[in-house]
């Protein structure tokens, strides 16, 4: 299967402290990809070194055979095409849900008004969140505020979509529904790169699982090759502590 | 007895103190508006996020000392000393005669402007991160990103410290006094000086100060009302066309488990 995104040798640090390591990583059209592994192992930072909310400190990321961390490559219509899902859902807090998910299309992706409603509606159908289009983000719940989040996104049109830890801010019994969502998206055949501490929903939605580990990739495969059978004493350590 | 010599003052003087009272509401409501203006660029300007290098990143650093000598000269002088320097400055140093009411407004402006500024930059610093990586992951450059997420945010956030801008203003006003700018203050000062009536007369002023700002105060924070929005919203009914969520795919399942045992 062709590859969507590919990262060679990429680098990132602050200041001296070096959060990525060498990450060489692609990621397949159609496939989800869970990243998994401890708190500052820097999966977070190479999901936002991916679409450039972290500049790399080096190597090259490739989307459609070019290397978009060169000087002269348009990053804002690079990011059109990654659809990100934030931890803290970060809903424009001066629109409201429609207008959350239509304003990208509007003034980036230059749509008209009527056609932006129309994807947007779409959008908002499929993560069950249709009927709130008036309401404001502050007036919604963590999990709303999320599918609506993934609306927002999924309305771009995006190749591919980054989600980062999309329920770790979530009140438990709003995972489900999120995750649901979630789900359903992976199964539509969307390509997606999750961040994440939900072991079960690696296990059971993803095509292949990476575990990081202090800024490296320690060790990638199937799900179940990760958490019945991995072969690094660093990932059995991990699971052993996460599952229990 | 004093309360005569009021209604006898009011009675006497009344369009002078409304001219007067007209005056200081309309300098103070262009310099007002022109310095919140002036404040909004300047404060835009200055959270520009500095380019790594280039052409950009030089004119960037230029225009960011001369922002900051400006706000740092109006903020740190008084109104009054400007008043005096930039009306008998002009007329001096250009040979610029300024109509009175045209300089008041300009001082009131750029002093306000500094203000402002200030009170912009800090509504930009506060608005959470996250709201700017939203809006660019979704592909917006930094001007469509304060566009149409952050200043709108930013505006309705900064009212209340514009109001008080705003109400200073009025107050304020009465310093233009000095270059014989013919606002409240300085029509009461020659009605008390015909009648020799100080306290009555300045009773009177501070009467019509007062109305001015409570009355600013309450239109603004009917304004503020208005741009909350209300506190309620509808919910859209379904329809037929809606495809179902996975919540009411659950529902199903359960549901015709039971119909079909």
């Amino acid at each position: 299967m062709e590859n969507v995104i590919e990262i060679r040798h990429l680098r990132k640090s602050f200041g001296t402290n070096e959060i990525l390591k060498d990450i060489d990583f692609n990621v397949r059209k159609g496939e989800v990809v869970c990243i998994i592994g401890a708190s500052g192992s820097g999966k977070s930072t190479l999901l936002r070194c991916i679409n450039l909310l972290e500049k790399p400190s080096g190597g090259e990321i490739i989307y459609n055979g070019e290397n978009i961390l060169d000087d002269k490559h348009d990053i804002f219509a690079y990011r059109t095409k990654l659809g990100m899902v934030f931890q803290q859902f970060n809903l424009f807090n001066n629109h409201d849900v429609l207008s959350n998910c239509m304003v990208g299309q509007i003034k980036v992706l230059k749509r008209s008004k009527e056609q932006a409603k129309e994807v947007a509606m779409k959008y908002l159908t499929v993560v069950g969140m249709d009927q709130y289009i008036n309401a404001k983000p502050k007036q919604l719940s963590g999990g709303q505020k999320q599918r609506v989040a993934i609306a927002r996104a999924l309305s771009m049109e995006p190749d591919v979509l980054l989600f980062d830890e999309p329920t770790s801010a979530l009140d438990p019994e709003m995972v489900g529904e999120v995750l649901a969502v979630m789900k359903e998206l992976a199964q539509s055949g969307l390509t997606m790169l999750v961040v994440t501490h939900e072991m079960g929903f690696a296990s059971e939605v993803a095509d292949r699982v990476v575990f990081m580990d202090k800024g490296v990739i320690a060790e990638e495969g199937s799900p179940e090759q990760i958490f019945n059978h991995p072969t690094q004493e660093r990932t059995k350590e991990f699971l052993k502590r996460v599952l229990r | 007895m004093t309360w005569e010599w009021l209604i006898k003052i009011v009675q006497n003087n009344w369009p002078s103190f409304l001219r007067g009272a007209w005056a200081t509401l309309y300098i103070s409501i262009i310099g007002t508006i022109l310095g919140s203006l002036i404040g909004l660029l300047i404060g835009t300007i200055r959270t520009i996020p500095m380019p790594d290098r280039g052409l950009k990143r030089i004119v960037l650093k230029i225009s960011n000392v001369i922002l900051s000598m400006y706000v740092e000269f109006f903020r740190g002088t008084p109104m009054i000393v400007q008043a005096m320097v930039i009306f008998y400055g002009s007329a001096m140093a250009f040979g610029i005669d300024m109509d009175r009411t045209i300089a008041a407004i300009f001082i009131v402006s750029i002093n306000t402007g500094a203000y402002t500024a200030e009170i912009v930059r800090g509504g930009i610093i506060s608005i959470d991160k996250g709201q700017f990586e939203a809006a660019h992951a979704i592909g917006m450059n930094h001007t469509k990103t304060m566009l149409h997420v952050v200043l709108p945010q930013v505006l309705r956030n900064i009212l209340p410290p514009m109001g008080n801008e705003f109400v200073i203003n009025i107050k304020d006003t009465s310093v233009l006094n000095v270059i014989a700018v013919s606002e409240l203050f300085f029509t009461t000062k020659s009605v008390a000086g015909n009648n020799y009536r100080y306290f009555e007369a300045f009773f009177v002023a501070s009467i019509l100060y007062l109305i001015m700002t409570l009355t600013v105060t309450r239109i603004l924070r009917f304004i503020e009302r208005r741009l909350d929005g209300p506190e309620n919203y509808n919910i859209i009914p379904g329809n037929q066309m809606q495809v179902e969520r996975p919540e009411d795919l659950l529902h199903k399942d359960k549901s015709n488990t039971k119909t079909g045992i």
